[in-house]
């Protein structure tokens, strides 16, 4: 209470001081009244001055009143220089807002704990071994009966889960017509108990659900998804949901804020495990397994048996399989088979956006720490010459009794009310920037999605983050203010060379950090680019994909009508069939076995095609012919020019066979095409081979195909503006055939690039701020410099020294410092190219062109930041400042 | 004989003796009570009650409130709190035993 009282009353010094006045005047005029003598009672009152203060001080908090009254010098310091202070302001603003934005990034995605019970005792089992080809793999792919032998073996310590990753699957509600995306997990029935998770509505599975297969038809529906696709309703329990020919009754749904354990993909709906079809397979290895830890189990110790136990199950598992290793020698099969089971921790969530955008982030997180480092040091150097400025006011205020730390008070009160002010701003531009970066993650129409709250966590960090630029910005100014020397400061013989020195060195490391930041996205912005210059080898342009499926397969013949149909369609030139799009998201390896040899250990790519398919992508055939309609597969096969190097080096492959693995039907060369990347941008061209579209069974019967891609060339510049047209034209013919996706070949090729893209434009983004910041910076210093130096040039003058050395006494250790900068940078950048080498494409950090451009942009950057300062040395007027002095 | 100023440790004393027996004075009116029932021998200084009165408010053993007077100024009186009687106690018994033991020291100096 008392405490209270002081503090209200040192912001509400005035008025308190009009109070103690008030009553003691009172006090003298009851004095007068009570018959005293007016001067002699006021006599011996004393002064009420000294009065005043002596109650003044007991009522008020005195560290607070000195803290406002610092606070207010140093607002009004800031009004004083406005330009300079808007500017720290938003440079501050603009580092620290980048920081917090890419804070909250990289702890939502990498960081941030599951919304479940326990979850630092959840870990995900992934396992090490060596492929036939010799190379090291890890998987984390299980198949079910193995995640049930595993649960039994440890079911005492530890309880394992089954989770698939999130598919985006083609779905129904009501008719045929309307399919829906939506992204379905299939859990194991123990996972909602397990991670404590309570409905929101109806019921969750529980561990009955698992029981046998196909015999839990139920599906929970996740908050999120029942929030926007049913706007909450609660009648959607019960309703049926259609995948391909299954059905599912919803029964829940889950709890408001978990979406599953991928981060990045916020899972819509949730189904048994037992009910997908390759959960009864023996050797399908299609779902991730979580362990859980039972209540009590020491993780310390208890892992390493439970990984050795598991392992001993998988291994026993792995070998038990009689058809998986055909063809392979015994040697090459126990050592696959000596495979290495570990754990990983999980508790914040598993998923391939976090393998992918984990060194990405880092990356954004390190521009972000270098801007805002270079917009402290900036800042920092504003106020170091700003309190060299101060020195004699400062040395004024020593002499006078103020106390040191009562200076460095006032120093950092004014960093702190700059760093106060820069948070506010910045605290908006993260809000709105950590949400446009995330928009930027993923193809624009399946965006990664991530849980971007505003919490304790954001804000410690932030707060952490404030006080650390606080300390930057004024700790060093304050410490040189306090150690002012007052009688040398008063002189004016204070040695001017000191702040200058600080300042310098402060260049240095702004340059250094500087060439860093330019350095790294000269090699984003160069990967990008030669990413996205990459000849293709097919045309991107007109291309409208429909993908389409078939729910209980088609035979070619009916999508070959199909085809025929969407030909006569207006607008359209050529249709084509493919398997799928090439750089889509599928891609399936063959075995490739010659003259009835055992596999090679490089697999080659296949990809299904109609005849029409080349010219329709505007591939050109290097020999041989295109596919014509009596081919089918197995029979012939159009390979790529790595696939003829690979498996048939120096020799004219058109008429030569192939199988696909052993005991397999022949395939006859009847053509080669040029290269073309089938699935990855940055991966080299691999071996590629195509098969007819029409694909027969032993007995020459035609096999049937669930789903397919119609490539369209269109004779729009817009080739989607057919969409709607073409759909409907399929849906028609009701023959089982339905469109599920429908994209184009141009928005395929820009999907491979995303990521590159987004490092690339908040690179060049981070650069030209750094760049743009060094500059001001540079300016400021050189500037200070020459004002400090003014009577030293001036003398320089009078005693004829000619301009060339002027110029060359203002600029000189700058330039030194630059250079200094320079290499320091040019060392940090390799150190941290080396770190983030997996993300550049055809880029080395030592190429000379990728040192040289960011050199040539900070020296013509400092070019221009010191012509102003230049210029002023050189219209010094040595009798002006002669006289002066 | 002069007038002894307050003791600094007693006049805390004195000034809340005075609140408990008359609540609700002003300072004047609390000085004048000081010599009064000291009969003149005992002066609290204006230098050194009005600090001494904002010191005990602070510490809580007195509160004080504005009122208006006849002659339509505003004077500040003070009164005991809970705290403040307790307070009294403890230095009623101080000045007991300090006044004791110095009684003692004139007996057998």
């Amino acid at each position: 209470m008392s405490l209270w009282s002081r503090i209200l009353n040192a912001v509400q010094g005035e008025r308190l001081n009009r109070e103690i006045d008030e009553e003691l005047q009172s006090h003298i005029e009851e004095a007068i009244a009570s018959g005293r003598d007016p001067d002699e009672a006021r006599r011996t009152f004393g002064s009420i001055l000294r009065q005043r203060e002596a109650s003044h001080s007991i009522r008020v908090a005195g560290w607070l009143e000195s803290l406002l009254a610092d606070v207010r010098f140093g607002w009004r310091q800031l009004c004083r220089n406005k330009v300079t202070s808007v500017a720290a302001v938003l440079s501050l603003a603009l580092g620290i807002g980048s920081c917090v934005a890419a804070f909250r990034l990289i702890d939502a995605l990498l960081w941030r704990p599951l919304p479940i019970s326990n979850s630092s005792n959840l870990y995900v089992l992934s396992h090490k071994m060596t492929g036939f080809d010799g190379k090291p793999l890890e998987d984390d792919h299980w198949a079910t009966p193995e995640f049930n032998l595993m649960r039994n073996a440890v079911k005492d310590q530890a309880d394992l889960i089954a989770i698939s990753e999130a598919d985006r699957m083609d779905i129904t509600w009501s008719t045929d017509d309307d399919v829906e995306k939506a992204h379905v997990v299939y859990v194991s029935g123990n996972m909602f108990p397990l991670f404590g998770l309570e409905p929101a509505l109806g019921r969750l599975f529980v561990a009955a659900d698992d029981r046998a297969p196909g015999a839990a038809p139920y599906a929970v529906l996740s908050w999120d998804y029942w929030n926007h696709r049913f706007g909450r309703d609660p009648h959607v329990l019960g309703r049926l949901l259609h995948i391909g020919d299954q059905n599912f009754q919803i029964i829940g749904v889950g709890p408001r804020d978990f979406t599953g354990v991928e981060k990045g993909t916020v899972t819509d709906i949730f189904l048994p495990l037992s009910m997908n079809t390759l959960a009864a397979q023996d050797r399908a290895d299609w779902h991730r397994v979580f362990l859980m830890l039972k209540p009590g189990v020491n993780p310390t110790t208890a892992l390493e048996p439970l990984r050795q136990h598991l392992s001993a199950v998988n291994h026993t598992f792995g070998s038990a399989c009689s058809t998986c290793f055909r063809g392979e020698t015994q040697a090459d099969i126990d050592r696959y088979l000596n495979q290495k089971l570990v754990f990983y921790s999980a508790g914040a969530g598993i998923s391939a956006l976090q393998k992918e955008y984990r060194r990405l982030l880092v990356v954004l997180g390190l521009l972000a720490a270098l801007v805002l480092f270079i917009a402290c040091v900036n800042v920092g150097n504003m106020m170091t010459a700003q309190a060299a400025a101060r020195a004699q006011e400062m040395a004024l205020r020593i002499s006078i009794g103020a106390g040191r730390r009562r200076l460095v008070q006032l120093i950092l009160a004014q960093s702190a009310l700059l760093a106060l002010l820069a948070s506010v701003l910045g605290a908006l531009f993260a809000a709105w920037s950590a949400p446009f970066v995330l928009g930027l993650i993923n193809p624009p129409d399946n965006p990664a999605r991530l849980a971007l709250s505003a919490d304790w966590r954001v804000l410690l960090f932030g707060f952490g983050l404030i006080i650390l630029v606080v300390l930057l910005l004024g700790l060093l100014p304050a410490l040189r203010a306090s150690a002012v020397r007052p009688v040398a400061a008063l002189k004016g013989g204070e040695d001017p060379y000191s702040p200058r020195r600080l300042m310098r060195g402060a260049i240095a490391l702004q340059v250094a950090f500087c060439f860093l930041t330019l350095f790294l996205s000269s090699l984003f912005v160069a990967s990008f680019q030669r990413l996205q210059n990459r000849p293709l080898g097919f045309s991107t342009d007109r291309l409208l994909l429909l993908e389409t499926v078939a729910g209980k397969g088609q035979t070619s013949v009916v999508w070959n009508q199909t085809a025929e149909a969407l030909r006569a369609a207006p607008g359209v030139d050529s249709v084509a069939i493919s398997g799928w799009p090439l750089l889509g998201r599928i891609r399936i390896n063959s075995d490739i076995s010659i003259n009835g040899a055992p596999p090679s250990p490089t697999p080659a790519f296949f990809l299904n095609i109609s005849p029409g398919w080349l010219p329709t992508m505007k591939i050109p055939l290097d020999s041989g012919r295109d596919f014509g309609p009596q081919d089918t597969s197995p029979g012939a096969a159009i390979v790529s020019e790595t696939f003829v190097k690979t498996y048939f080096p120096g020799q004219d492959p058109i008429g030569r066979t192939f199988s696909r693995g052993a005991n397999q039907p022949l395939n006859t060369i009847v053509g080669v095409t040029p290269d073309v990347p089938d699935h990855d941008l940055r991966e080299p061209n691999l071996a590629v081979f195509y098969v007819p579209f029409n694909e027969v069974d032993d007995k020459s019967v035609p096999k049937t195909v669930d789903f397919a891609t119609f490539v369209i060339h269109t004779d729009t510049r817009n080739p989607l503006a057919l969409t709607d047209s073409l759909r409907q034209l399929i849906a028609q013919r009701h023959n089982g055939l339905r469109v599920s996706n429908v994209t184009t070949q141009l928005e395929l090729v820009r999907d491979q690039t995303v990521r590159e893209r987004l490092i690339a434009m908040l690179a060049a983004f981070f650069a030209a701020v750094a760049l743009l910041l060094a500059g001001i910076g540079l300016y400021a210093v050189l500037n200070y410099s020459v004002l400090q130096r003014r009577r030293e040039i001036g003398i320089r003058m009078a005693m004829g020294s000619p301009r060339a050395s002027i110029v060359r006494v203002v600029t000189l250790d700058v330039f030194l410092m630059i250079a200094l900068g320079g290499c320091t940078g040019v060392a940090l950048g390799f150190g941290a190219a080396r770190y983030v080498e997996s993300l550049f494409y055809q880029v080395k950090a030592t190429d000379a062109g990728m040192i040289a451009l960011p050199a040539c942009a900070i020296l013509l950057t400092a070019l221009v930041a010191t012509l102003p300062a230049v210029l002023r040395a050189l219209r010094t007027d040595p009798t002006e400042i002669l006289r002066a002095e | 004989m002069a007038k002894t100023d307050a003791l600094q440790g007693s006049l805390d004393l004195l000034v809340l003796k005075i609140l408990s027996r008359r609540p609700r004075l002003h300072g004047y009116a609390i000085m004048a009570a000081v010599a009064s029932t000291s009969g003149d021998v005992l002066r609290a200084e204006e230098g050194s009650l009005y600090p001494a009165l904002h010191r005990m408010e602070e510490a809580g053993w007195i509160r004080a409130e504005w009122i208006k007077k006849d002659s339509g100024r505003r004077a500040r009186v003070y009164e005991l709190t809970a705290a403040g009687k307790k307070q009294l106690g403890v230095e009623e018994s101080r000045w007991q035993s300090v006044s004791l033991a110095i009684n003692r020291v004139l007996r057998e100096a």
